[in-house]
């Protein structure tokens, strides 16, 4: 992840042609390459796709996706829908909360879609399934050595 | 030697289980003992407690192998994966397979059989003869065949599709839309992902077919952001298409212009509701909006708009090859043709049946499923996603029919089952159907965004036996008022999983709730 800056916002936004229709695929995008929305970005946006700033903060509100926050360097997606609770998800998150740093972001996400194979969990957009207490501690000191 | 194929899934489930780490040990492998093989990369059969499942094909013949994991894969060359040799994980032919073989599979038929991204590999298994049959046949005998399939929305609406189309291509409009509904977010299913992933150009052919048949030269699919892999399969089998002519203006010379838009979601629940969907990919939040008008009159940007769910386009390429009358000769009633069952959570044996309408909850947990993955009673299971109704042990022998399924309360939906044991506290996933419609209401309606919150808090009063009998009632009217007040599913269906736990499990209540 790197840090956004009014270069390379404006290189997201001319990648869709400026066109204020496609609002939710920039700041999509954006949150893949930067991790976050800032104010800043906010308001260039609004000037880049001649769009009110209440426009653009609204659709930035909305979405569980967009956030507002700058996360840690790793972040981890626990499913928290009924597929996953019913293989012990509720569990797993608590072990979970208690398992990372202070450099991991814990997000809840309701459903990654790998039902089959629950508990789920996403690891920096990786979709890991079958995930049990030790199996977490396995992904936590895989993302460690990693860093 | 000549070269061996191997067949290892690049879908979702498979690599959440290492299927990539057992194609790289196997590649690895192969090259150090000089072996050469073709690495398949195939969507998955659907029998995901199988995964990561590899074949090898002997003789014409895929020997298959089930959960290998990168540690086995110097055993399997000992053993003979390469001729099919025997070893504790191989599971003999993949078309002997009784979970496989005992499907009735006309949407999925190609899933797990193809590579996924290989064009050549689509067209030598019927790819895009419908869409070359549309052409020949004309855009009204498509809409006639699909009428007469009885297909249904299989997003879980379940309205009549040809009927649909017929609207869109009626209605006046120098531009109408597809609009491919990939908001997949009912917790327990995962059908589309798995066509989209297994079979790309199936689901692009039929939105071309779709195009054809209500004149529409534009697609967008709607993909939510918790599907990257899909993503990424979608993205280049797009552009490989678009490369090869078959996206495009004048597609094969035909005169006919169609072209696909891919489409990002943002991780809200409520843009799988149909007009939230076209609010989102104007760019704006996903708030629903009033109908009428529906969005086959004014739809995406005012114009005419199919909208249909990924399973629903993905079964009509077959009706056209195969003929509306064989696909209502499926299923039962007004439940024509099959679904694509999804079995999941608590299950030993989940994974991906496509079935006919008919068959029972109970034969597809016990017969299919195996029953719960923990070995302990099923307590209850919940069909069609969050907003589906929580059915106890005793109603397991409703067929899964949609009028069958209203009769009791409970949806269909997209065809979602996910089972819990008897561990389960029901009061907890009361409580959670009302939590989860406070998370994801769009806010437009007032029974929905107020009322769910207040349904966290008199359940909760519940669960704490603070007055309970009048907590008791003020629920059920609360249920009452989102039922018949809210703008869409999301509040107007959020009552049915409280409401069969209040029938079904209100025991649950009674025994102090919060272990």
């Amino acid at each position: 992840m790197t840090d956004q800056t009014p270069d390379s916002i404006s290189r997201i936004v001319q990648g869709f042609d400026a066109k204020p229709e496609m609002l939710v695929q920039i700041l999509q995008s954006i949150v893949q390459t930067h991790g976050w929305i800032a104010e800043d970005t906010i308001r260039q946006l609004a000037g880049e796709l001649n769009l009110s700033r209440a426009d653009v903060h609204g659709v930035v509100e909305y979405y569980h996706d967009f956030r507002t926050e700058k996360p840690g360097k790793h972040i981890v997606k626990i499913c928290q829908a009924e597929a996953c609770q019913a293989m012990g998800s509720r569990e797993l998150t608590t072990h979970a909360n208690a398992a990372v740093d202070a450099d991991t972001t814990i997000e809840a996400v309701y459903c990654l879609g790998n039902c089959a194979c629950a508990p789920a969990v996403m690891v920096n957009g990786k979709t890991i399934g079958r995930v049990d207490a030790a199996r977490f501690d396995a992904l936590v000191s895989d993302m460690r050595e990693a860093d | 030697m000549s070269r061996v194929k191997i067949y290892v899934p690049r879908e979702t489930t498979a690599v959440s289980v290492g299927a990539d780490e057992v194609a790289l040990a196997i590649a690895r492998h192969a090259k150090a003992s000089g072996n050469i093989v073709q690495l398949v990369r195939n969507g998955s059969w659907g029998a995901c407690w199988l995964e990561p499942l590899v074949e090898v094909e002997v003789d014409g013949q895929r020997i298959a192998y089930g959960n290998v994991e990168p540690e086995d894969v110097p055993g399997l060359f000992d053993a003979g994966l390469l001729e099919g040799g025997d070893h504790e994980k191989r599971l003999g032919p993949i078309n002997e397979i009784p979970y496989l073989i005992s499907q009735d599979r006309w949407t999925f038929w190609r899933c797990g059989l193809t590579e996924a991204l290989s064009l050549e590999d689509f067209q030598l298994h019927q790819g895009f003869k419908a869409l070359q049959k549309a052409w020949e046949i004309g855009a009204d005998a498509v809409i006639d065949a699909v009428t007469e399939s009885g297909l249904r929305g299989r997003g879980g609406a379940g309205f009549p599709t040809g009927i649909k189309w017929r609207t869109v291509a009626d209605a006046a409009g120098d531009q109408k839309y597809i609009a491919c509904n990939a908001d997949e977010g009912d917790s327990g299913t995962f059908s589309d992902r798995m066509l989209m992933e297994g079979d790309p150009f199936g689901l692009i052919e039929a939105m071309a077919v779709a195009g054809f048949a209500v004149g529409a030269s534009k697609g967008y699919i709607y993909l939510r952001s918790e599907y990257p892999l899909t993503h990424m399969i979608l993205t280049r089998a797009i552009a490989t298409a678009r490369d090869a002519g078959w996206l495009g203006n004048d597609i094969q010379g035909s005169g006919f212009d169609f072209d696909i838009e891919l489409h990002l979601g943002a991780g809200s629940y409520v843009c799988g509701e149909e007009t939230a969907m076209l609010e989102s990919l104007e760019g704006k939040k996903g708030i629903v909006r009033y109908k009428p008008p529906l969005p086959a009159i004014e739809g995406l940007f005012g114009k005419p708009t199919v909208v249909n769910n990924v399973v629903s386009l993905a079964s009509v390429p077959n009706i056209i090859n195969l003929g509306g009358e064989r696909y209502a000769g499926m299923g039962v009633n007004r439940s024509k043709g099959t679904l694509a069952f999804q079995l999941a959570g608590n299950i030993k044996r989940g994974g991906l049946v496509e079935k006919s309408f008919g068959i029972t909850l109970r034969e597809l947990i016990e017969e299919y499923g195996g029953g719960t993955a923990s070995g302990r009673p099923v307590k209850a299971v919940q069909v069609g996603g969050p907003l589906g109704a929580y059915l106890p042990e005793s109603q397991l022998d409703t067929p899964l029919d949609y009028e069958a399924f209203t009769e009791i309360g409970a949806m269909i939906g997209h065809g979602g089952i996910v089972v819990f044991d008897d561990t389960a506290d029901m009061a907890q996933q009361a409580r959670f159907a009302m939590e989860f419609c406070a998370i994801e209401s769009c806010g437009k309606c007032t029974p929905c965004r107020i009322g769910s919150t207040r349904g966290v808090e008199v359940i909760d009063r519940m669960i704490n036996d603070e007055n309970r009998d009048e907590n008791y009632d003020l629920l059920v009217e609360l249920c009452d008022t989102m039922e018949d007040a809210s703008l869409c599913a999301m509040g107007g269906m959020t009552p049915y999983p409280v409401r069969s736990v209040l029938a079904h499990f209100a025991e649950d209540f009674a025994s102090g709730g919060q272990e």
